[in-house]
């Protein structure tokens, strides 16, 4: 533990305070980096400056510049830097700025940080993480998600939460997990006041590669994540209040590896699949989730499985396009009611 | 220089050298031979001509097998740079030949592998990329305090990409105790040095960066081993980034299958003059450094030890298929495909 003193919003949890999503990224951070010291910092302005979220506020004076390391605009040239650090027993988390930026890192994660234990190197205990996400007329290049750019990718992990705890939890997971992890955080999330929750006080972990049942219910499953969680609740809660119909959500919380049993055995019951994401339409993640259900659980199948995305089309800036594009809780409405009534 | 400089090294050391260029040029020979036997199914990349740069270059370092030396990233035309620093004779054989007992256990090939002891960092294909890994494992040597410095090969092509210059430009901000050795062979694949940079000598791009660069006559043994031993002690002293080009010729084709019908046979011709083992030979007989009787033992020596490991890479197995399935992850299975289990049921996929 460091002798010097812990900045006052990170106490937030100790005195029982509620924390927003952001605090609690923020907070695991600072916990996981006390609790070990081969965790360490890179990223753009994430010291002097704390980061363009004030994620890391208050790091750099705490940790010192061997551990918060501000780097030049290279996301590529920094990710493999911390690759190289990670095959030396260090545990680097990376920060991509906007997690739009982390295409120039692309060649290093793919061909170099997923194949490395494959190809004899050992463990890459090493986690990419940063804010995706739309709804905040970002435009193209400040609201992308990026997940299914690496799906595809055998070797890595992608975690995406959507609560405070979840949050806290599972990015402490991806910090102590030997394999890469990508971890997505929704800015739309990071101070949406309703999701602000006191935490455990204690040294909690929420694993990865499993699902959360948010609602449970009998009628039909929608399969979530991220921002989506919350559009997708609402609906289950107008369906039970003015349709009399049962919608369990689950979260995945975790995309790759996906928890196939979560879903499947919700299926089984339900009978009924809708998957929403705020990711684009054609190669999101409904049609792997499908295709998994088909495999697995066709027989007990009783409607088409459906999907709620945004459009096939960049991120667009101006407010009327972009709450076009994304999904909308009338849409999650809808597509659940036309499954309901199928 | 004189041509009688050794640089502080003695008639032992120096014999070491020419075993590392006779050892490198024997294996890829050797490998050759195994290639029209069948025996080696993926690419073969030759480093005829340029086997001084990396074993001048490895043989400059501090090479140790207990994880507290230098650190090397070689490429596949730096075959005696990865010998110098403990890779075994056996499982470069493994390695191209596919087998389950090498070091990556037939998941990759050549000299794409690891060892973290001796020292050695396996390269992806794409070579840029490399500069931003070693700009990392350097970088954790300068964050412990610790006494080691990095070397990283690659290409005269990989100086036009973007992990290049964004690992490049990494290290020499963070100050990474790392040594650049550009293998400036003039030709990336079909492509001659021209068409990827307008720079005359890749020494110009070290300033752009803020680092010490030097250009180094790369079949000369000697000259290499000077130029890289004093870039060392510029970064291990902490001054952090430094270069040293290669120059020479790619006497082959990329690999084997390419029949460098592109390059000028006068070329070639012209550098054969210039072999850099030819070389080192002549010298250290014209210096009484080795007798013709020494230099004829180390040739036996090394081509024996080549054919051994060979003949005992060729009798080994290869991984079983199913091999293929783990260590994607450390603590998640893979499924194999649903259609080859004895009852076929897509709900195991």
């Amino acid at each position: 533990m460091s002798e010097r003193e812990i900045p006052e919003h990170l106490l937030k949890t100790k005195r029982g305070e509620p924390v927003t999503l952001l605090e609690a990224i923020s907070e695991a951070l600072f916990e996981e980096m006390t609790r070990d010291d081969s965790v360490f910092l890179l990223g753009e302005d994430i010291g002097v400056y704390g980061g363009a979220f004030k994620v890391t506020r208050d790091f750099l004076s705490h940790f010192g510049p061997q551990r918060v390391i501000d780097t030049p605009i290279a996301e590529g040239g920094f990710t493999g830097a911390a690759a190289g650090a990670a095959h030396m027993g260090l545990r680097p988390v990376v920060e991509i700025q906007f997690m739009d930026f982390i295409s120039p890192a692309y060649d290093v994660i793919t061909n170099y940080i997923a194949t490395s234990l494959y190809r004899g190197a050992g463990p890459m205990p090493l986690v990419i993480r940063g804010p995706v996400g739309g709804g905040n007329r970002g435009g193209p290049f400040h609201s992308q998600n990026v997940e299914m750019a690496f799906f595809h990718t055998p070797g890595l992990k992608i975690v995406y939460p959507s609560t405070a705890r979840d949050a806290k939890g599972l990015l402490k997971s991806a910090i102590r997990d030997d394999n890469p992890v990508i971890f997505e955080e929704h800015k739309g999330l990071y101070r949406a006041p309703a999701l602000r929750e006191v935490l455990p006080d204690e040294d909690y972990v929420v694993p990865l590669g499993k699902a959360r049942t948010v609602r449970e219910g009998s009628d039909l499953t929608i399969v979530t994540y991220g921002a989506m969680v919350h559009k997708s609740t609402e609906a289950a809660e107008t369906l039970a209040n003015d349709d009399g119909v049962s919608v369990e959500v689950i979260d995945l919380r975790t995309l790759l590896p996906l928890d196939d049993e979560a879903i499947v055995d919700s299926v089984k019951k339900t009978g009924k699949l809708l998957v929403v994401h705020e990711d684009t339409r054609t190669g999101g993640i409904a049609g792997e989730i499908a295709m998994r259900v088909s495999e697995k659980a066709f027989e007990w199948l009783d409607g088409p499985i459906l999907r709620v995305t945004s459009i096939d089309s960049p991120v667009p800036y101006s407010g009327s396009l972009e709450d076009y594009f994304l999904p909308q809780t009338d849409d999650v409405l809808a597509a659940a009611r036309y499954l309901a009534a199928y | 220089m004189a041509d009688g400089e050794t640089f502080g090294l003695g008639r032992a050391e120096l014999h070491d050298l020419y075993r590392a260029l006779v050892v490198t040029r024997a294996a890829e020979e050797r490998l050759e031979t195994l290639q029209k036997q069948g025996h080696v199914t993926g690419g073969l990349y030759r480093s005829l001509g340029q086997e001084a740069g990396a074993v001048g270059a490895a043989y400059a370092l501090r090479r140790r097998t207990d994880g507290s030396g230098d650190f090397l990233a070689p490429t596949i035309r730096a075959a005696g740079a990865l010998f110098l620093f403990g890779g075994e004779l056996i499982d470069f054989f493994r390695q191209y030949m596919a087998r389950g007992t090498g070091p990556t256990r037939g998941r990759e090939a050549n000299v794409h592998w690891f060892d973290f002891q001796k020292g050695f960092v396996g390269p992806v294909s794409p070579l840029g990329t490399m500069i931003e890994v070693m700009a990392g494992i350097t970088l954790s040597f300068r964050l412990r305090g610790e006494d080691r410095i990095g070397m990283v090969f690659y290409g005269d092509g990989a100086s036009s990409t973007g992990a290049w210059h964004e690992g490049l430009n990494f290290a020499a901000v963070q100050g990474c105790p790392l040594i650049l050795m550009v293998e400036n062979n003039q030709w990336a694949f079909s492509t001659p040095t021209a068409k990827n940079t307008r720079v005359s000598s890749f020494t110009e791009k070290g300033p752009g960066y803020g680092i010490g660069a030097e250009s180094v006559d790369g079949t000369d043994v000697l000259a290499v081993f000077d130029a890289v031993r004093r870039a060392a002690v510029d970064v291990r002293s902490g001054e952090g980034t430094r270069m040293v080009e290669l120059r020479y010729f790619r006497r082959k084709g990329h690999a084997q299958h390419d029949p460098q019908d592109y390059v000028d046979p006068a070329l070639i011709a012209e550098w054969e003059k210039k072999d850099p083992i030819d070389r080192f030979r002549r010298r250290l007989l014209e210096h009484d450094w080795a007798t013709e009787e020494e230099l004829n033992a180390i040739d036996e020596e090394e081509f024996e030890r080549c054919r051994l490991a060979a003949e005992q890479a060729v009798g080994e197995p290869f991984p079983e298929g199913p091999d293929a399935l783990l260590d994607v992850y450390t603590d998640v299975d893979v499924r194999g495909p649903w259609t080859r289990n004895e009852r076929p049921d897509p709900a195991l996929a």
